[in-house]
């Protein structure tokens, strides 16, 4: 059983996001990337497979900036081989670009399953998963909370709006969109990914000419109007606690 | 190539969901501005066109479709595309429509747009705007033509205006093999309310992100019990297993209402306001001036929570007497 996981890196929100000059993008100047965190959950979940079952984790993320680190760290966990595709600027592809540079790479390995995080906070043109799996012509299913392979299949079990879970059973191969895993995703210590970074390979997987069809036209980034925010209660803990138990005492829940 | 606006009508256990509301509004708003009309797509049961605010609607039922399967959803819509392109496709950006929007943009080879919060008519041309990064970027940008994809989120269409006292006329669209499916329902699994229903509080404790201990959730237990609430959560603090999936509030979790709805450490991403967005009271505390939470809350104190919770409840315990 061989479980490809796709993972990427995207814009810490924790951070102030600034738009470049041209208003195009995002300004990269100080932007802090870190792992997509759905992606986190998608490597989890095929870790916590890998523990219940002989599969084999294979890694993948395109080229770009902060990827070796990303793919090392996973390795740290537990993933058996971490790949790099590489000849592509992975910073400035869109999804169905890296979904049709991914789609050759996943046939090459011979995956039975593929995951990946159910969504990224800057997809704008769709998430990899559902693109991946259309190009594939695999079955899919997204915004998943729970795998168990079983024979020829797995099942899985897909979040609904409202709370409503539904299980599934899908026969493989299949891309699967990981919204969490069971446990939170593992921790690994600084000093293992760096022992990790001495012993193990990035495989580098070379890929074709990129085909980016499949997005809008951007015309510009801004930010939302600002024109209704919130009353900042000013001052320190206890003159802001004191103005908030006031509001909560007109509301009347006090 | 037509110029109608087709809206895949998302359903489940005989209602249609409100963001199927908020898509015919949309595709409302675009039908107009270039004189195509709006039509819904239905699949799975015809009698749900009562009420659709809709030109036409195409209906296509199938034992299949009686309930949301992805692979028969993908290739109910793929023949229906068949038979004619329209100017746009939406659908929610949902667990339903984002899956479903995905698959059909790689296997038909149509551009797709996600998280669209607005459309727009200019001319003959539609732009978008969506939102990105948690909600702390808007993007505008163009439609691609002829035919594209669209997935909408709650927040630039009223669901009121994508309802209407009458049924739009039906047709019935092609019926695809769907026999042999690779995905098939096994059962569901209702929500688990726990030990408390979150939507049934009147007053609620919401924790995110930025609590970033669990020893934070036991003091917003107790804020919560002062004030005669329960503590419930964004997605990070559940997904670090700090409260059971019950407690969750947002796109896949609960939709609640609270008369007050405290977010503490909560930064407003849009999968979070959509569940509480509704909320009477809505005071914010957040260290990011620029957290989304701020557009939608009445009052904000840009502070770390850790800092201000002690105080804040025993201010809370003290008012009690």
């Amino acid at each position: 059983m061989k479980i490809a996981v796709v993972m990427k890196l995207v814009p810490d929100l924790v951070e102030e996001l600034e738009i470049d000059e041209e208003k195009a993008r995002l300004d990269t100047t100080w932007l802090r990337l870190v792992a997509n965190e759905p992606d986190e959950h998608a490597l989890e979940q095929a870790l916590l497979l890998k523990e219940q079952l002989d599969a084999e984790v294979i890694v993948l993320g395109m080229d770009g900036d902060g990827m070796d680190d990303l793919l090392v760290t996973a390795a740290a966990k537990g993933a058996d081989r971490i790949i790099k595709l590489t000849g592509a600027d992975g910073d400035t592809l869109n999804n169905h670009a890296v979904a049709r540079l991914l789609e050759p790479a996943i046939r090459e390995l011979g995956a039975d399953l593929v995951m990946t995080g159910v969504q990224a906070h800057d997809d704008l043109d769709g998430a990899v998963g559902p693109l991946l799996a259309g190009l594939l012509g695999w079955p899919c299913v997204s915004y998943v909370s729970g795998v168990v392979l079983e024979g020829a299949g797995c099942d899985v079990r897909k979040e609904f709006p409202g709370g409503l879970v539904v299980e599934m059973e899908v026969d493989l191969p299949a891309v699967l969109g990981i919204q969490s895993a069971p446990q939170p995703p593992r921790y690994v210590a600084v000093s293992r990914v760096r022992q990790v970074m001495k012993t193990t390979e990035v495989e580098e997987h070379p890929v074709g000419a990129v085909d980016d069809r499949g997005a809008a036209e951007v015309q510009a980034l801004r930010r939302p109007s600002v024109g209704e925010r919130a009353s900042m209660l000013e001052g320190d803990e206890r003159e802001a606690a004191d103005q908030l138990v006031a509001i909560l005492q007109k509301a009347g829940v006090l | 190539m037509s110029r109608d606006i087709y809206v895949v009508v998302e359903h489940r256990e005989g209602l249609v969901e409100d963001i199927s509301f908020v898509g015919l509004a949309a595709a409302r708003a675009m039908a107009e501005g270039i004189g195509g009309e709006v039509v819904a797509v239905v699949l799975g049961d015809g009698r749900l066109i009562e009420g659709l605010a809709a030109d036409r609607a195409i209906v296509v039922e199938d034992p299949a479709l009686s309930e949301y399967n992805p692979e028969a959803y993908v290739a109910a819509l793929e023949a229906i595309l068949a038979d004619e392109l329209p100017r746009a496709l939406l659908a929610g950006d949902t667990s339903v429509g984002a899956e479903v929007a995905g698959l059909l943009s790689a296997r038909l080879d149509l551009p797709l747009v996600n998280r669209c919060v607005g459309v727009r008519a200019e001319g003959e041309t539609l732009g978008f705007t969506a939102q990105i990064c948690g909600g702390k970027i808007l993007v505008d940008g163009l439609l691609p033509e002829p035919t594209v994809l669209v997935t909408v989120v709650p927040g630039g269409f009223a669901v009121e205006e994508g309802k209407s006292e009458t049924a739009p006329s039906a047709q019935t669209g092609p019926r695809p093999t769907l026999d042999e499916l690779r995905v098939r329902v096994r059962g569901h699994i209702e929500p688990d309310v726990g030990d408390v229903d979150i939507s049934r509080e009147s007053v609620l404790i919401g924790v995110g992100r930025g609590i970033q201990q669990e020893d934070t959730v036991e003091l917003a237990d107790e804020l919560a019990g002062a004030l005669g609430g329960a503590v419930c959560a964004s997605r990070p603090v559940v997904d670090q297993g700090w409260l059971p999936t019950s407690r969750l509030v947002g796109k896949s979790g609960r939709r609640v209402k609270p008369s007050v709805y405290l977010a503490l450490g909560i930064s407003g991403a849009p999968e979070h306001v959509e569940g509480m967005a509704d909320s009477g009271l809505i005071v914010a505390v957040n260290t990011d001036p620029t957290a989304p939470i701020y557009d939608v809350a009445q009052y904000g104190i840009e502070m770390d929570i850790n800092d201000l919770l002690p105080t804040l409840l025993e201010r809370v315990q003290e008012a009690k007497g």
